[in-house]
């Protein structure tokens, strides 16, 4: 896989361009060059956590667990309409502005 | 009283005092620090945003009030930086990020509310790392924050603009926010105290997210007493915000209060974790260390030396946790509701779009981590990575449940180095994150941490800070024994740690860079 793949060579320039089209981030040739790099680099580092992280071990995902939080179900903290779109890139008629949705091939 | 530079070293304290007798009115403050920033910002950096017309109206009506008789809280009048991770309706917030310039909060985050609640006058928004991706304030897209110790090197980060803030007197206090070490690191590296609450003890509504399972809003001050103080403001139960605890709070300002009085330390039990003592320590702060731990022997405290055998893997499980959660948080930067839209030649679709205005508004860091993040989590590697990191914050937690069986709190240097040249971690992103070593363990675990000054390291004259851990709650353990060391290590010098930085006035911070 030559230049673009990493020490570990987990991290081709395929495997890049896969997770950035995943993630909506279009990138440059050489930013796919650099991240198949440096990415195979920082797995190399921290694929260490499989170590000791057996099946008896449950996964913690949240550090002080809270369940079940609810609240009254009462409309509250509404912005207006103007507030809303106040940030937007495009709005118009009261509504977000965007480009179109599906491709001409769909 | 007195001329501006008196009044911008004054602690929070001391201000709120004189603010309360009626000796210097809130504009007073805030004039002076709006002064202090004009005169010393255009090198340091340390703010993205001010306003004067807006931080002059704030603080001339909490005069107003105050003349009026009105029952004010305990900082009314004093001026507050405000880290620009947190949303403000008078000023902008952006994060760091070229996808949020120019970004106008219809609301105040809940901290920012309940600051201006209690009176306290937004001074203006922190730099900081890209949506707090950082150790250095580098990867900040609006250029970085110097150190006001050394102009030549990073004031840390996140956080290194609340830092540098506090440190070089543009404001007496700020906020800030530690995801794995936002608030304590740079406050480390400038000579200044941080710290990070029990993970909810402070509500995130309207801090622009991070990592959700680790990010916690703190303060950021000049000593003890001010960062509790600013503390009581911000903690507390939130209905915005699910994850922010139901918990009666003992008051941080009176736990400092008892411990600068003094015999806090005796039989005070201080753990020492031997995997927090990292190889490549610099001498000057392991010997600042081994100091400030002499000093709590002789005050009847006993150090117990503590193993705990999965904070080795505490960086690795963090450089997995942090990504998967931020590329899921930084999914709503899509180019339609807020922020930058870049169009595409011959435009395309909306994905087309967001993937355009993406490439060019996040910075290498943050598309480095979203790519890893989707990495992580991504079919057929979760159970490897993602799973494995959260078993692995399993593991740390009961290490820090054995460590507090036996000992009160644990004491670090907060970070291995003192601050580093700007540029000197460029190119390598693993450099950085190896550094983080101290501090994620607290965050990976919720539990609260603090950093305070502690003296000077003897080959570089850089500030070094000594962390402080506790058991989740225990916030108010922190600023009793972190008063009575800040107490101990004002004795030893003879004027408190602060007072040490460089002035920066009249070309001396020019002088300072050389």
């Amino acid at each position: 896989m030559s230049e673009t793949s990493g020490a570990n060579g987990e991290i081709t320039a395929q495997t890049v361009e896969h997770l950035a089209d995943l993630a909506r981030i279009a990138l440059t040739p050489e930013e796919v060059s650099t991240l198949s790099r440096e990415l195979d680099s920082i797995l190399h580092n921290i694929a260490k956590v499989s170590e000791v992280a057996s099946a008896d071990v449950p996964a913690t995902s949240h550090p002080l667990p809270i369940n079940n939080v609810t609240r009254p179900d009462e409309i509250a903290d509404v912005l207006t309409l103007e507030q809303a779109l106040a940030n937007a890139p495009e709005a118009a008629d009261g509504m977000f502005r965007v480009s179109s949705i599906l491709g001409e091939e769909q | 009283m007195a001329n501006n530079s008196e009044l911008t070293r004054l602690t929070a304290a001391e201000l709120a005092a004189a603010l309360t007798a009626g000796e210097v009115s809130a504009v007073d403050a805030a004039q002076a620090q709006l002064d202090r920033i004009a005169e010393v910002d255009g090198e340091l950096h340390a703010f993205l945003a001010t306003d004067a017309e807006a931080s002059l109206a704030a603080a001339r009506s909490i005069d107003e009030r105050r003349a009026a008789g009105e029952s004010l809280g305990a900082l009314a009048g004093v001026p507050l930086a405000i880290k620009d991770v947190l949303v403000t309706t008078d000023m902008p917030s952006t994060s760091g990020s070229k996808i949020l310039e120019g970004y106008r909060s219809p609301f105040d985050a809940t901290a920012v509310a309940k600051a201006r609640a209690a009176g306290l006058v937004n001074i203006g928004k922190t730099n900081m790392d890209e949506f707090a991706m950082g150790s250095s304030t580098e990867n900040s897209a609006y250029g970085p924050t110097l150190n006001p110790w050394a102009l030549d090197r990073v004031p840390g980060g996140s956080g290194g603009g609340s830092a540098t803030a506090v440190a070089a007197f543009e404001a007496p206090l700020a906020l800030g926010s530690d995801t794995g070490g936002s608030i304590r690191q740079p406050a480390a590296l400038t000579g200044t105290v941080g710290a990070k609450p029990t993970y909810g003890g402070v509500s995130r509504y309207g801090a622009i997210a991070l990592a959700s399972s680790l990010d916690q809003i703190g303060p950021v001050a000049r000593t003890v007493l001010d960062t509790a103080l600013m503390h009581d403001v911000i903690v507390g139960h939130d209905p915005h915000d699910s994850t922010s605890l139901k918990h009666e709070w003992p008051s941080m300002a009176a736990a400092a209060r008892e411990g600068a009085a003094g015999g806090s330390l005796n039989g005070l039990r201080v753990g020492v974790v031997k995997q927090l003592m990292l190889e490549g320590v610099q001498p000057g702060v392991k010997a600042r260390f081994e100091e400030s731990l002499a000093l709590l022997t002789a005050q009847g405290a006993e150090i117990v030396e503590i193993d705990a055998p999965h904070f080795e893997y505490a960086v690795a499980a963090y450089y997995l946790i942090l990504p998967a959660e931020a590329s899921s948080n930084l999914a709503k930067y899509d180019s339609v509701r807020f922020g930058l839209r870049v169009t595409p030649d011959g435009a395309g679709t909306v994905e087309n779009v967001m993937s355009a205005t993406r490439e060019v508004g996040f910075g290498a860091e943050v598309k480095r981590r979203i790519i890893l993040g989707t990495y992580a989590l991504s079919a057929g590697y979760y159970d490897a990575y993602y799973g494995s990191a959260q078993k692995v914050r399993t593991l740390i937690q009961r290490d820090f449940a054995q460590a507090f069986a036996q000992v009160d709190v644990i004491a670090s240097p907060t970070a291995p180095t003192t601050a580093w040249q700007l540029g000197a971690h460029g190119g390598d992103p693993m450099q950085d994150y190896l550094n983080d070593a101290t501090t994620i363990p607290a965050n990976l675990a919720g539990i609260p941490g603090l950093s305070l000054p502690i003296g000077t390291a003897a080959e570089d004259g850089l500030p070094v800070g000594l962390q402080l851990l506790a058991p989740a709650y225990e916030d108010a353990r922190l600023y009793r024994a972190g008063a009575a060391i800040e107490q101990l290590v004002t004795e030893r010098d003879g004027s408190p740690f602060w007072a040490q930085a460089p002035s920066l006035v009249g070309g001396a911070a020019r002088k300072a860079a050389n």
